[in-house]
């Protein structure tokens, strides 16, 4: 079996496993007063002090969640509406190519609540200019609620320019959120350093368990609460904190970034040998995103090539059946994957956006799970090719 | 065999794979999507297009330990089947989506990419039987005769049959749901899905008045003489003979049916039941699901999904225009045969072929 989609999650970090499992046989809400109540905030306390560590925080700053959609919900409809107390600031300015867990909020918040989207365009490679930030905020500074583009993307692993979009916020006192889902633990994200007011992480991306994740949020910045109730997490996020997850996500944050430069030096090689063994396989197939195959511009355990010709579900599917996991990049509720909006917003036509996969590297891969692809991908190439063509051809009646 | 067992989410479907299964086949699942826009989890189910529908299909394939895959056939649906559909209404005819559905949809373009995907055969939860005969696999009604789906099969030709698997031809309802229980599928009791998959609340009337837009037309005696109007042509089916609406009674208190609908001038023509007596049926576009008929060939004639059989004389006209053509004499006079409609023969329980009602007389 060759595991090549640890975008979508990867291994939990034995140190991260150990942590959580030890907390699971403890006792204690970390919000009350007795022994075992403080047994347990401590236990949350020394986490959160880790984490802020390890992104470039303050301890305060860091708002657990249930993982990243809802620090992205926060985040969006959170800074959206405290935004409007003073004065009504419909406008968002988005990326086109954020997660949906960004994407949707937005679209949410538009519908029924009568924001203005202005949806930031993307080059070839998926990245943002950041001179459209600027001017997009200089045309009517004091309608604008909040900016907010990824760190790195989930689908084509384009690093974006967050600081120069940060750069080009400021001084019109508009909030920047970035979504940091994909580059935590994987690039160096530093909160205090990129200027930003609100940052998302998630704990099962980095190595840590799944369901948890934070909001870093700077101290100045109160968003509008989504969930009341007790009053955990400065008032922005009641509920009780979940200690063995916490000890689990702080674990995973701390050798997650001990360890990133060697970890990611490696990544990046294999995931190159992968890129070039494949496409010597499949000479059409095409490379999406950064070509830069450096941290700085491209995550580095992302792969992202489409196969002319072929259906992604196709390819997954053919794949699967040979022990090769990757994604197709996006899919919905009821499992039907739309084309990417990613990709469309890159340039590509559906079709070419239908033809994609995602293969994505982490802690675990090997060479053996490169090989594995690289013996599978021609012949399945081959046969996904011979299956669209018979579908696409018109039958007659 | 590599096996493409298509799960509806439905316990036909579930015990079909299953059997596959024991029968040592190497067997993966896929659900179809077939709306694009999936209805909310309904309360029961009647088909194939909600998110309880998709879900209960993944949990077959979990507890079956097979590979499960959602196949996106939303547009062809839409376009070969639902737009057919409402554009057969609006022309005055009587289609049978599921029969389309498997011309188009099951037994083409989910068989077509199966094949091409590396699969042998597709395997469904039809009530119908595959059995081999002299000159190859023949398709049968199912031995459940209260449950046999052969008639919307029967538009299958020979290499789609080859290609075809339907594990629960031999099997009574009874005994499927029992052995659902027993392999411990949770879809056991769920209850039977009937009508159409596409129209959620079993509303046909009003899915075809979105569509087509409610036109008052007229009712009128086969002399003409204006009996009552209509919302729309559309509502209407040859042969019926509830929901007419009229006021004006026939002299001897005898029921109306429907003789005809003529949808350019919008207009439903009714008459006493032996008007509606049909001895010739004219049909085209026949399909063979193996060997053709004799010309002169007696067999049974099903012009409905779960309509009676009709004795007939099958004649198959010659000349190069009739190609497809079939003409049938019946032995006894049949009633609520229109045009539209598919005409499946039988030759005792074999499925001999089908064609698309033109024209009686």
């Amino acid at each position: 079996m060759a595991y090549l989609d640890h975008a979508a999650t990867t291994p939990m970090l034995p140190a991260a496993t150990a942590a959580l499992t030890k907390e699971l046989g403890e006792l204690g809400n970390p919000s009350s007063l007795h022994a075992a109540g403080r047994r347990a905030r401590r236990v949350v306390e020394e986490g959160r002090e880790v984490i802020a560590a390890g992104f470039g925080a303050r301890p305060s700053e860091v708002v657990f969640t249930g993982g990243g959609t809802e620090a992205d919900n926060l985040a969006v409809k959170g800074l959206y509406w405290s935004r409007q107390e003073e004065r009504r600031r419909p406008r968002i300015l988005a990326s086109s190519v954020e997660h949906h867990a960004v994407l949707d909020p937005i679209e949410w918040l538009a519908g029924s609540q009568g924001a203005d989207i202005v949806w930031l365009d993307v080059d070839a490679v998926g990245r943002v200019d950041p001179q459209q930030v600027h001017d997009e905020i200089a045309r009517d500074p004091e309608s604008v609620a909040l900016v907010t583009v990824m760190w790195a993307n989930n689908e084509v692993g384009t690093v974006q320019p967050i600081a120069e979009c940060v750069a080009a916020a400021a001084g019109f006192g508009v909030p920047v959120h970035s979504d940091a889902v994909q580059a935590a633990g994987h690039l160096e994200v530093n909160f205090a350093a990129s200027g930003l007011d609100a940052l998302t992480v998630s704990a099962h991306k980095l190595g840590g368990p799944l369901g948890v994740g934070a909001l870093i949020l700077g101290r100045s910045v109160v968003p509008t609460p989504l969930v009341h109730g007790g009053g955990q997490e400065r008032d922005v996020r009641s509920g009780t904190l979940d200690t063995p997850s916490i000890a689990g996500f702080a674990a995973a944050t701390a050798e997650a970034i001990d360890t990133r430069v060697e970890r990611s030096a490696s990544a990046v090689d294999l995931r190159n040998d992968l890129i070039s063994r494949v496409l010597a396989e499949v000479p059409d197939a095409r490379l999406n995103g950064d070509p830069r195959l450096d941290a700085e511009h491209r995550l580095p355990g992302n792969a992202h090539l489409s196969f002319p010709g072929c259906e992604g579900d196709s390819l997954l599917m053919l794949l699967d059946a040979r022990g090769v996991h990757c994604s197709t990049g996006s899919a919905c509720s009821a499992g039907v994957a739309e084309p990417s909006h990613v990709l469309l917003a890159m340039g590509s036509t559906p079709a070419e956006a239908r033809s994609s996969l995602r293969f994505s590297l982490g802690h675990t891969s090997t060479r053996a799970d490169v090989d594995e692809l690289v013996a599978s991908i021609g012949p399945v190439v081959e046969r996904a090719r011979a299956a669209r063509s018979s579908v696409t051809t018109p039958r007659g009646k | 065999m590599r096996v493409l067992a298509a799960l509806s989410g439905g316990v036909d479907s579930a015990v079909a794979a299953a059997r596959a299964v024991d029968s040592g086949h190497e067997v993966t699942a896929v659900h179809l999507a077939l709306s694009s826009n999936p209805q909310t989890f309904r309360s029961g189910a009647r088909g194939c297009c909600s998110l309880e529908d998709s879900r209960d299909a993944r949990r077959v394939a979990d507890i079956l330990d097979l590979p499960y895959y959602v196949w996106d056939f939303a547009d062809q649906f839409r376009q070969e089947v639902v737009d057919d559909f409402v554009a057969e209404y609006a022309a005055g005819r009587t289609p049978n989506p599921c029969l389309r559905c498997n011309e188009h949809i099951k037994f083409a373009a989910v068989l077509d990419r199966a094949m091409a995907l590396g699969f042998d055969a597709v395997c469904t939860g039809h009530y119908a039987q595959i059995l081999p005969g002299p000159h190859g696999p023949e398709l049968h009604r199912a031995v459940d005769v209260d449950k046999d789906q052969s008639y919307v099969l029967a538009v299958l030709e020979p290499p789609q049959i080859a290609r075809s698997m339907f594990p629960l031809g031999g099997s009574v309802k009874a005994d499927v749901r029992a052995e659902a229980a027993t392999r411990g599928l949770l879809v056991a009791d769920k209850p039977d899905s009937h009508d159409i998959c596409f129209i959620a609340d079993g509303d046909t009337q009003g899915f075809l008045a979105a569509r087509l837009g409610a036109q008052k037309g007229l009712i009128r005696d086969r002399d003409g003489a204006v009996l009552g109007e209509h919302d729309g042509a559309f509502g209407f089916t040859v042969g019926q003979r509830k929901g007419l609406g009229l006021t004006v009674a026939t002299p001897d208190r005898s029921p109306r049916y429907v003789l005809s609908i003529e949808p350019l001038s919008n207009t439903v023509t009714v008459g006493p039941r032996e008007a509606l007596a049909v001895r010739e049926i004219a049909a085209e576009g026949v399909r063979w699901c193996g060997r053709p008929a004799r010309d002169g060939a007696r067999l049974a004639l099903q012009y409905r999904a779960h309509g009676e059989t009709a004795s007939a004389s099958v004649r198959l006209p010659s000349g190069v225009d009739a190609q497809d053509a079939v003409a049938a004499v019946l032995d006894e006079p049949a009633y609520g045969v229109a045009p539209g409609q598919t005409l499946a023969m039988y030759d005792r329980t074999r499925v001999c072929g089908s064609a698309t009602i033109t024209a009686t007389s």
